[in-house]
C-alpha cells in the first residue's frame, strides 16, 4: 500500500507547481499511470482524498489516466498495445518487439483557475 | 479555467536522489543491487548464503529494510561484513532518501559492493529507484508460479529472477517451466537462476552472476 506515499508525492508536486505559477488556484491534477507501474488507481484515489482533506490545496480533484503496455516491432516498427502478454507483432508476426511504454507514473496536467 | 500540461514524474524527488546515488556508486565503481520479494521468499537466506561464500576481505556491505525489528541485520552481521538496518516504522518500501541517510556516515569509498535488502513486499518497492545497478527479484516455489503475471511491475523492472527453495519442488505444485515462461512473457530475455538456499543447489550460478557483475562494474570504470 504505497499509494498513500505516492498520493503525498502528487500533493507535494502540485504545491511546487503552484509556486511556479505564482500561487494560482489549482482545481484538478491529472496523472498518468501505466499498467507496469505497480500502482493501484483505486487505492491511489482513496489515499489522495484522505490526504488532501483539510489542506491548503482543498478542493483539489485527481484524474487518473491509465495507460497500457506498448511495444514497437523491431522489424516493421509497428507500435501496438499489448493484450494478455502477447508480445509478437500483430502486423508482421515478428517475435522481437521492444517495450516503449506502460510504466508511467507521471503528472500529466494541472487545471488552473484564471485569476 | 485552463489546463496546463506538466510532463513530470510523480516520484521526481525520489528519482533525483536516486540519480545522485547512482552517480556516486558509478564514480566509485561500486555495484549496488536491490533485492525485492514477497515476505518469506528467502532474501535474507540468500544474503546469508552469499556472505558465507565471500572471503572476509571482500569489500561488501549490506543495508536491510524492515518495517519493525533489526532481526535481519542481526542475522547478517554474523558474517563480519558491515550491516545497517533501516527500520521504516510502517512504510512498506525503501526510498532513495532512506538510502542516502543510511549511507551518510558509512565508509562508502572502502566498498565495491552494496547489497540492499528491501522490505518484504512484491509491489511497493518496485516504484522506488534506489540508485541500484539492478533489481533482483526473489520468488520461492512455495508461492504461485503465476506471480510474474500477477505482479508484472517488479518482474518487468528486475534484471535477474532468482527462483528459490527448489528443494521444496517435490512437495509443492509449483511448475518451474510455467514460472519461467511467465517471467519471460513479462520481461523477454530476463536472466533466471534456480537455487536452494537450504541445500546449496544452484548457489554457484548465483555467485558466478554476482562475480561477473562485480567485475564488469570495475571494468566499466577502467
Amino acid at each position: 500500500m504505497h499509494e498513500l506515499s505516492i498520493a503525498n508525492s502528487i500533493l507535494e508536486a502540485v504545491r511546487k507547481e503552484r509556486e511556479r505559477l505564482n500561487g494560482a488556484r489549482v482545481s484538478k491534477v491529472g496523472v498518468r499511470i501505466g499498467e507496469l507501474a505497480g500502482v493501484d488507481p483505486e487505492a491511489l484515489s482513496f489515499g489522495f482524498e484522505v490526504l488532501v482533506k483539510g489542506t491548503d490545496l482543498e478542493p483539489l480533484a485527481l484524474e487518473i489516466e491509465s495507460t497500457s503496455r506498448r511495444h514497437e516491432c523491431s522489424q516493421c516498427k509497428h507500435v501496438f498495445t499489448v493484450v494478455d502478454y502477447r508480445l509478437d507483432c500483430p502486423a508482421c508476426g515478428a517475435k522481437e518487439t521492444r517495450c516503449i511504454g506502460g510504466d508511467e507514473l507521471e503528472l500529466a496536467y494541472l487545471e488552473v483557475e484564471e485569476p | 479555467m485552463s489546463r496546463l500540461p506538466v510532463e513530470k514524474k510523480v516520484l521526481s524527488e525520489n528519482d533525483r536522489i536516486a540519480a545522485g546515488l547512482r552517480e556516486r556508486f558509478l564514480a566509485q565503481q561500486l555495484l549496488c543491487l536491490n533485492f525485492i520479494s514477497s515476505p518469506g521468499a528467502g532474501k535474507t537466506s540468500l544474503l546469508e548464503r552469499t556472505l558465507e561464500r565471500l572471503s572476509p576481505s571482500e569489500r561488501v556491505a549490506l543495508l536491510t529494510g524492515d518495517i519493525q525489528t533489526d532481526n535481519d541485520a542481526k542475522r547478517l552481521a554474523r558474517f563480519g561484513f558491515p550491516v545497517k538496518q533501516i527500520t521504516t516504522g510502517g512504510t512498506c518500501h525503501l526510498d532513495a532518501r532512506m538510502i542516502e541517510r543510511a549511507l551518510a556516515d558509512w565508509p562508502l569509498d572502502s566498498l565495491d559492493t552494496l547489497l540492499i535488502e528491501n522490505v518484504g513486499n512484491l509491489v511497493c518497492p518496485s516504484s522506488y529507484d534506489l540508485g541500484e545497478a539492478a533489481k533482483v527479484v526473489v520468488l520461492s516455489v512455495a508461492e504461485g508460479e503465476d506471480k510474474p503475471l500477477k505482479y508484472p511491475a517488479i518482474f518487468f523492472k528486475a534484471g535477474l529472477l532468482i527462483l528459490n527453495k527448489t528443494d521444496l519442488l517435490p512437495y509443492v505444485s509449483f511448475d518451474l517451466g510455467k514460472a519461467r515462461a511467465y517471467a519471460l512473457q513479462v520481461h523477454p530475455g530476463m536472466e533466471i537462476i534456480e537455487l536452494s538456499c537450504k541445500t546449496g543447489a544452484g548457489l554457484d550460478d548465483w555467485m558466478n552472476w554476482l562475480a561477473r557483475r562485480r567485475e564488469s562494474g570495475r571494468a566499466e570504470k577502467a
